[in-house]
């Protein structure tokens, strides 16, 4: 079966025609989804890209998790759904409650658009699952504020439960125990700063990020449909 | 007419210089309006006139000379004169290019100033209809050692990064060049390419009587008043300060949407023209849509939303609020347009009406007294000949070469030069200083602020000869893709302008070349000082002889320009710089072309003839301080036979690794080939006659043109048929053909270069981990001498890290 992703577009959004590319290109079919909808119903997957939602003037994520289309990518993660958030989306699902801390601007103070050395952490995630454990993958960045933050309780409680997913292999941005990306409790919430639909044609650099997003796929494909029915879910 | 009733734009209500002046119109000006309309004007008419005739929108000193620019070719869909030069690419695709200046603006606010000459750019690519894909942005600042260019450079730096990320197109290349001259006046021109199915193309026309005139976008504030006028047509001095409340602010994220909302309209077909609105914000976009459509327009200012309330007539209609558009709609598709307008959260209003008089009138409160019978009939505030703003004066003003000009131009700095350094100095020194050189050293810390791979189309980006973006989802039939370069020597424009000019295109077609693409049109950005100076009036005209030269020998068709006078800081004009941008077509993308990273075991080959040129180098002029002599020989059927063979070797991949040879000559060039590669190099100068028979320094550093260097890999010494230990993916070829072929390489190498007139010798061999440079045996020296040795570590870091250090000291506004 082919897997079938939504790819969320708020206004602002400028990543959502490449994730959108990207997916298409591993075989997966996608579909934009505007911020105002509230139904995610037919979709296997969604992917939160990146961009700029709402101008992101206020903090990053801060207006968007208020979008419309929240509430149903939240009913979709509590179900069981895929969601992975890359860059922006990152930010807006730990704005929203579904991933734990936060992003805060970079530690030079300066917007970085390069590609990264990235370890796969765990390969029990839906965007890691075809990965193998300490894997590096070439992927780029390209963020202002991408310096991962979060309280001592919460770190400990990622490390315990295996649910950093990348790190960086040199932490170009300050953040805490070189984080890049993370999963929720449930394992198939995740959110990534690196953007791994920019590496998935070596014409470009680098192919490594079709390992992530056709794990996700794999994932999608093989999910049960998404019940609207919600289970809760600790982020 | 209630003149009295409008307070004066830029004013001091004490002063006794009359208004006109005060908006920046000369008395003969005032006296051609009185003349034109046969009466005084009004208040707002005269402000309408002041900006619209002011030199940043009429072109008024340079139009005469702009028309000797080519502007024709078959494959010219659009040239010069409406948003943006347009040019068919086949299979039913166009391309709009369009370059512009913002240096006033980013003189007093760096960040914002260059933010809005981001946002102002990208509205006239759309404006046509086209989905902006690209940025580029030449860049021009004094030395890095001073802390108010630092300030300037990471200010502009920030605005270009802050706003085409957030807006979401990719910056992608550019160029960075630190000069004194620009100290209090920096350059800031930015370039911006889109794509188009070629029956998709709008124009800015106002057609159909009838027809509305749509207002989509920010609201209109107070900020920019007098940007044109008052900012960018003078110069800079101690009351530079006062004209901040000139520069607009930007907001990306309106033009994101406006973006989004604009291509919607588009490709619905309810559009039938777009005008985006820049310097003199209303006045220009309405008038100049209803001029060139022969019809007229009536304007409401009480219909246009707006940023604060209390704006009079004359804020309204010159108001340079960012992040606007004019569309021009069928009342019969008004409604449609209003939703999609709706969903992408875009404001729109019905401001005007296009009419048959023939006149551009504005009222306050027409449409709303049409509707409400018993209301009296509106009175216009301003009624002017359609096409009278747009159509500005023309001055010839005086030309007059430079006082001591040529006896500058005889200061040939190489003998004081090879006097400080016979045969055989040391020069490792001196290739050090010259990598360190800001407009030599590595400019990632500049592009790695911005995103340049938005659209997964950025094969090769910023720090290349040329940028290369394939085109992967527009049109049918093969992926295409497109090279582009910007360039432009101001310091060989100031010996020479008119060399200078030929220099300048020809080493933007000739990086475009390297990138194995077939050079299609050209963009210039001409930056220059102050035309009431007949010396910068002489240097401008010479500079478009010496472009146009090139461009006909080139077979580039000039599409789109952007002239910026008045870049002088207490009374000094800038050298002469015009910036050119070329625009290249890979008709059928197969892979991305070699780089300049050379492997081990490559030979290495130089395409040129080096004579002893010192004049206006990076050498002489930045490390020595030797500024006179003349700018290298600027032969253009040599550029022509040199880019023809190029694009060709390329394109067929004939060679491995290709670098265009500028800005610190030949030495330069191959440090920078060892540098991308990670690999040693040896240079031999006494294996070609031309570099064997110079001073070892010059032949090193003259700045010669049309040279390119390429590499070809070797049998016996590299082997990448190899075992797949070569895991780094920096292979672009497939290398299971190498052995045979490569032999073959070598030899049709020579060959096509013989064929082709151009001059080849081998200089260098890449492996090892040392880049050196042995001269020639002599008569006195059988074996020649070592005069460049230096671990490849050592000029990678030298290169690298030269801006950051630099960067890392503090600013001062």
């Amino acid at each position: 079966m082919t897997a079938r992703v939504g790819v969320v577009v708020f206004p602002g959004t400028n990543c959502e025609h490449d994730a959108a590319y990207a997916v298409r290109l591993l075989g997966g079919d996608a579909d934009l989804v505007w911020h105002r909808s509230t139904d995610l119903t037919g979709f296997d997957a969604v992917i939160l890209p990146g961009g700029f939602a709402h101008g992101d003037y206020l903090r990053t994520g801060a207006i968007a998790r208020f979008s419309p289309v929240m509430d149903a990518v939240g009913r979709f993660a509590h179900a069981g759904g895929p969601v992975v958030g890359i860059c922006n989306g990152f930010q807006i699902l730990c704005e929203a409650g579904l991933l734990p801390g936060a992003l805060q601007k970079n530690a030079g103070l300066k917007f970085l658009c390069q590609t990264v050395a990235l370890r796969v952490e765990t390969t029990s995630t839906v965007l890691t699952r075809g990965a193998t454990v300490g894997q590096v993958l070439q992927i780029p960045i390209n963020h202002f504020e991408g310096s991962y933050v979060c309280d001592a309780r919460t770190l400990s409680a990622l490390r315990d439960d295996d649910r950093v997913v990348v790190r960086y292999v040199d932490n170009p941005n300050g953040s805490i125990d070189s984080i890049a990306g993370i999963c929720n409790d449930a394992r198939n919430v995740v959110g990534l700063m690196p953007h791994p639909e920019r590496a998935v044609e070596d014409v470009l650099g680098s192919s490594d990020g079709a390992v992530l997003l056709g794990s996700l796929l794999v994932a999608a494909a093989s999910s049960a449909p998404v019940s609207v029915v919600s289970s809760p879910v600790r982020p | 007419m209630h003149v009295g009733s409008l307070r004066p734009v830029v004013s001091n209500p004490g002063s006794l210089v009359p208004l006109h002046r005060q908006l920046g119109l000369t008395d003969d000006e005032l006296e051609a309006v009185v003349v034109l309309l046969g009466r005084e004007p009004s208040h707002l008419e005269l402000a309408m006139f002041a900006v619209m005739w002011s030199e940043h929108c009429s072109y008024k000193s340079s139009s005469i000379h702009l028309k000797r620019f080519p502007t024709e070719a078959p494959w010219v869909l659009v040239g010069p004169g409406e948003g943006a030069g347009v040019v068919d690419v086949g299979d039913g695709l166009a391309v709009a290019v369009r370059i512009e200046s913002h240096n006033h603006p980013s003189a007093i606010e760096p960040y914002q100033g260059a933010a809005t000459g981001v946002g102002g750019i990208i509205r006239d690519i759309f404006s046509m209809g086209a989905r902006p894909i690209a940025l580029l942005d030449p860049l021009r600042f004094g030395p890095l050692d001073d802390p108010r260019n630092r300030f300037l450079l990471e200010g502009v730096v920030s605005g270009i990064s802050g706003y085409g990320n957030a807006v979401g197109v990719p910056t992608v290349g550019g160029e960075a060049v630190f000069d004194p001259c620009y100290s209090g006046n920096p350059i800031v021109n930015v370039m911006c390419v889109g794509v188009i199915a070629t029956d998709d193309l709008v124009l800015a026309r106002a057609d159909g009587i009838g027809n509305l005139a749509v207002l989509l976008g920010s609201g209109t504030g107070r900020d920019g008043i007098g940007g044109a006028s008052v900012l960018a047509s003078a110069g800079f001095d101690d009351q530079t300060d006062e004209k901040r409340p000139s520069v607009q602010v930007g907001d990306p994220f309106e033009e994101k949407r406006l973006i989004e909302a604009c291509l919607d309209l588009v490709s619905a077909g309810l559009v039938v023209g777009v005008q985006d609105l820049g310097a003199a914000g209303i006045s220009c976009a309405a008038s100049e849509t209803a001029a060139k459509a022969g019809n007229g327009m009536d304007v409401d200012i009480a219909r246009v939303h707006r940023r604060e309330p209390g704006m009079n007539a004359v804020e309204v209609m010159t108001s340079e609020s960012q992040e606007r558009m004019l569309a021009i709609v069928r009342p019969r598709d008004l409604a449609a347009v209003l939703a999609r307008c709706a969903r992408h959260e875009v404001v729109a209003s019905v401001i005007g009406r296009v009419t048959n008089t023939g006149r551009f009138r504005v009222y306050d409160g027409l449409f709303d007294a049409e509707t409400s019978p018993g209301q009296p009939i509106a009175v216009p505030l301003a009624d002017v000949p359609a096409g009278s703003l747009g159509d500005g004066p023309s001055y010839q003003r005086p030309l007059r070469e430079p006082a001591g000009h040529r006896a500058h131009l005889e200061q040939d700095p190489r003998p004081t030069l090879e006097e400080r350094f016979p045969v055989p100095t040391e020069l490792t020194l001196e290739l050090l200083g010259l990598l360190a050189s800001p407009t030599i050293a590595d400019k990632s810390w500049i592009w790695s602020q911005y995103d340049h791979q938005l659209f997964l189309n950025t094969v090769v980006g910023p720090g290349g000869d040329a940028t290369v973006l394939r085109l992967k989802d527009h049109g049918v039939g093969p992926v295409k893709a497109l090279a582009i370069s910007t360039d432009g020597s101001g310091r060989f424009c100031r010996l020479d302008p008119r060399t200078g000019g030929r220099l300048s295109v020809m080493e933007a077609a000739r990086n475009v070349a390297c990138a194995g693409a077939r050079p299609l049109a050209l963009v210039n950005c001409m930056n220059f000082g102050n035309p009431e100076h007949p010396e910068v009036m002489w240097q401008f005209s010479e500079s478009v002889d010496g472009m146009s030269e090139a461009c006909r020998a080139l077979g580039l068709p000039v599409i789109g320009g952007n002239v910026s006078f008045y870049n002088e800081s207490h009374g000094a004009d800038i050298d002469p710089t015009p910036v050119v941008g070329v625009l290249g077509l890979i008709e059928t993308f197969d892979g991305r072309p070699p780089g300049t990273a050379v492997e081990p075991g490559q030979r290495v080959f130089l395409l040129g003839t080096t004579a002893g040129e010192l004049g206006g180098s990076e050498w002489a002029a930045v490390m020595h301080g030797l500024t006179g002599g003349r700018p290298p020989h600027a032969d253009l059927e040599a550029a022509a036979a040199l880019h023809t063979l190029v694009s060709a070797l390329v394109a067929e991949r004939v060679v491995d690794a290709v670098h265009d040879c500028s800005d610190g000559g030949l030495a330069v060039a191959l440090a920078e080939m060892s540098i991308a590669g990670g690999v040693g190099m040896s240079v031999e100068l006494g294996a070609s006659a031309d570099l064997a028979c110079l001073v070892p320094a010059t032949a090193l550093f003259s700045e010669s043109a049309s040279r390119v260097l390429v590499a070809i890999g070797d049998t016996g010494v590299t082997d990448d048929t190899g075992d797949g230990a070569d895991g780094d993916g920096s292979h672009t070829r497939a290398g299971n053909d190498n052995g045979a072929r490569r032999e073959g390489a070598v030899e049709e190498l020579r060959r096509r270069a013989g064929a082709a007139g151009v001059p080849i010798a081998e200089v260098a061999r890449a492996g090892g981990d040392r880049f050196t440079v042995r001269t020639g045996a002599t008569a006195h020296d059988h074996v020649g001498s070592v005069v460049v040795d230096v671990s490849v570590a050592e000029i990678t870091a030298v290169h690298r890290e030269s801006i950051p250090h630099l960067m890392a000291a503090s600013v001062v506004r």
